[in-house]
């Protein structure tokens, strides 16, 4: 076959050439988005994998308590509390007092056992002046040394690999003998709060569509001169600060606040029973979707203003009627826009915070109203990393599944 | 352009850029948590310090908690100097080894010569941290809406005879202490009672009670911006917010004292702070007898210092209103008074925190 093969003008077979200049090319291509990629990954994707490890990671016990442990990593979690375990815990509660690392371990069993932070610093304090036995010199400094679940609390803290926090993230409790167990009913928040994020996303997203879609539609039908005043209304608020307009929706919507008076002066509603229509699940609805409306309207938009109008034109001139040619011929062509403008929306409204913090009051709060009050009031980071990761499994899973059914080929942005 | 002049014109440049990081080293980052609070702080400590010492401070406002404090010191880039933290967290942050350890023998003794360490409320001055004020939880109304208002603490958990929503922080902190105050539970006893889980299920099933009717609130600023704007019949908040809105903008707010919740607010230097000695100077100053005095002139917050109280005077811009009488310690007020407890804060909030978020969400 070697005699069929095409040669370039200096004679080396045509494909190498081919593959020599498509080399240099892809170089210079590769040149040119190398700075935007070495961004990306210093300022995007190092810093998630870093956070995203926190969720499993936890060196918070046994860098600090390494002999307690090297103890505990050894207890089974259910026979009796030994004389070596108390005697490896004395030892490094002196340390970590002697260190001032006695109030990081205390918290962080705190976490798993409630009144850790008191007894450990209280016991560290005096830990220097026990004598051996150490288990009956613990016990007589506080019987709640004597407590099963505070030991089983410090093995599953001791752990510096661990699903704890992931598990916690779904309401469920790592248990110390291994495996997991459902979190206790009063503390189990999470899975309803992931639920209501998605079922809020979910009606932003319509709401957003059956808004958008007719602005979207005249926009890309008038002619230009009023499509041009509708583009600049519907940019206005984009343009807007996010909290001036969240703020504005309080101002509107409260008991005492521009729509509740409408509805008391139309007779809808009476002065001593006005409606709720902010913090709560509405006002999250109403201030979110407003929000949402542009990141709709304008890919939806850009994909009609491709649509030709001579389609619908000739479906009418075959007989078809004003609703026929538009839902045989126009809408099909819009689905690209309707794809992109709700993925677009769902994903950006999994993940909204500021407007929910604002104005959700006690039902409207979302998953990351959560993670915030992890990240900036308990200080358990760990925790807040595991519920970012559940939450980022849950868009690549609505990702994918929008894959499936629509096609990721099929997204257009104009 | 000569290759002389460009030199000058580099060489001014540079020295500009020192003269600019030199001035930068005398000025103090001084964080706080804004409005009325701040403002009293500026106007009592700031300024003075500043006139003493001719060192500026940059004013920074906040919502309180360490988590600020936390990412500054872990990130090894911390630029706050001082913060104004509550107790429980002031005794967290040296706990967690976020705060530098402040030596008492810096603060001054009092005027008639008593040591600084029994001067300060006792028990006060921790490790890390030097108090300034007492503030206080209470729970307000308005009195131009409601002519015969509540009372006492029962009456804020009575929607029957006081309908209307109330204003309440998203927190359980002072939330579970009113519930059990309000369900007849002594002062005394109310942390014996949390320490119970019966005593915990007792205080949500009182706030239970009033669920549906709260408007929660997260920054000190909001509950009487809530009362002003008629969205709330009655709110809790931080003492000295409602005073302001009294004293300053004539609001027709009444504050219920009892079953008040008091606390401490105490200054702390973040571990690395860049101006440790300013800081500690600027701390020693502030908390000294007059200071502590004087601030308590602008906004409705006790001193920390008992030698302050005889010289605390008047509300500056009115002469004829005391100040004694609004102050959280004021012994008519004082009687059913509530002490926030930290110790059992530290042990227990994880889990009420986890309990408070569940039962909100639900």
């Amino acid at each position: 076959m070697s005699d069929t093969r095409i040669l370039a003008a200096d004679g080396t077979p045509l494909k190498k050439k081919l593959a020599q200049s498509m080399f240099r090319t892809k170089l210079r291509a590769f040149g040119l988005v190398c700075p935007l990629l070495a961004l990306i990954i210093s300022a995007f994707v190092l810093p998630i994998l870093f956070m995203l490890s926190a969720a499993v990671y936890d060196d918070s016990y046994s860098s600090l308590m390494p002999e307690s442990t090297t103890a505990m990593q050894e207890w089974d979690g259910e026979s009796p509390i030994t004389e070596a375990m108390a005697a490896a815990m004395v030892s490094d509660l002196i340390r970590a007092r002697e260190n001032k690392d006695i109030g990081k371990v205390a918290n962080r069993v705190n976490r798993e056992y409630s009144g850790a932070t008191s007894l450990f610093k209280s016991t560290s304090r005096s830990a220097k002046k026990f004598e051996p036995p150490y288990l009956e010199a613990l016990l007589a400094k506080d019987k709640d040394w004597n407590d099963k679940e505070l030991w089983q609390g410090i093995k599953i803290a001791s752990n510096t690999y661990t699903l704890g926090y992931i598990a916690n993230a779904i309401d469920m409790r790592a248990k110390a003998t291994g495996g997991f167990e459902p979190q206790d009913e009063l503390r189990q928040i999470h899975i309803t709060l992931f639920i209501r994020t998605i079922e809020i996303s979910f009606i932003v997203t319509v709401a957003c569509l059956l808004l958008g879609y007719p602005v979207a539609y005249l926009m890309a039908n008038l002619p230009l001169r009023t499509s041009n005043l509708l583009l600049i209304l519907v940019l206005m608020p984009f343009w807007t600060s996010l909290l001036v307009r969240t703020t504005a929706w309080i101002a509107m919507l409260q008991g005492q606040g521009v729509m509740n008076d409408l509805f008391v002066a139309f007779g809808v509603a009476n002065d001593e029973d006005r409606f709720s229509l902010i913090y709560n699940k509405t006002g999250t609805l109403i201030a979110m979707t407003h929000i949402m409306l542009p990141f709709m309207i304008m890919p939806l938009y850009s994909v009609m203003k491709t649509i030709s109008p001579a389609y619908v034109r000739a479906a009418k001139s075959m007989g078809a009627t004003n609703w026929t040619a538009f839902w045989k011929v126009y809408f099909p062509q819009s689905v690209p826009g309707i794809g992109a403008g709700s993925l677009l929306v769902f994903i950006l409204a999994i993940g909204y915070y500021i407007t929910p913090a604002l104005v959700g009051g006690q039902d409207g709060q979302m998953i990351s109203n959560i993670i915030d009050f992890h990240m900036r009031k308990s200080l358990n980071w760990n925790l807040a990393a595991a519920l970012g990761f559940v939450l980022l499994v849950f868009v690549l899973f609505f990702f994918w599944i929008y894959d499936r059914v629509v096609g990721i080929d099929n997204m257009k942005l104009g | 352009m000569t290759f002389k002049k460009s030199m000058t014109m580099a060489s001014a440049a540079v020295l500009s850029l020192a003269v600019a990081s030199a001035a930068s080293a005398e000025s103090l980052t001084v964080v706080s948590w804004g409005g009325a609070y701040t403002k009293s702080q500026v106007e009592a400590y700031h300024k003075p310090w500043t006139k003493k010492t001719g060192a500026s401070v940059v004013s920074e406002d906040y919502n309180g908690g360490i988590a600020e404090i936390k990412a500054q010191v872990e990130a090894g880039n911390v630029t706050w100097d001082v913060v104004d933290v509550e107790l429980s967290d002031a005794v967290r942050a040296c706990d967690e080894g976020l705060a530098e350890e402040i030596d008492p023998a810096i603060l001054p003794a009092a005027p008639d010569g008593t040591p600084a360490m029994s001067d300060f409320i006792e028990g006060s001055v921790t490790d890390c941290a030097i108090p300034s004020i007492v503030w206080s939880t209470i729970y307000a109304y308005d009195s131009s809406v409601m002519s015969n208002g509540p009372k006492t603490i029962s009456d804020f958990f009575d929607t029957a005879n006081f309908p209307g929503k109330r204003g309440m922080r998203k927190s359980p902190k002072a939330n579970l202490e009113m519930a059990l105050a309000a369900d007849g539970v002594a002062p005394g006893d109310i942390y014996e009672v949390l320490s119970t889980d019966a005593g915990v299920d007792r205080a949500f099933a009182k706030l239970d009670t009033i669920k549906d009717d709260v408007i929660w609130w997260e920054a000190g600023a909001q509950p009487p911006q809530l009362l002003a704007d008629g969205e709330v019949v009655m709110t809790t908040a931080y003492n000295g917010r409602i005073f302001n809105a009294v004293a300053s903008e004539d609001k027709p707010f009444e504050i219920v004292w009892d079953a008040q919740v008091y606390d401490l607010d105490l200054f702390i230097i973040p571990k690395g702070s860049k101006n440790k000695q300013l800081a500690l100077d600027f701390i020693a100053f502030s908390t000294d007898t007059q200071r502590l005095a004087d601030q308590a002139s602008y906004i409705s917050y006790g001193p920390a210092r008992k030698s302050s109280a005889p010289l605390v005077g008047s509300f500056h811009s009115k002469p004829s209103l005391a100040m004694g009488p609004q102050m959280p310690t004021a012994p008519d007020n004082f009687k059913t008074a509530i002490q926030n407890d930290f110790e059992w804060w530290a042990d227990n909030q994880d889990e009420m925190n986890e309990r408070f978020n569940a039962w909100l969400a639900n």
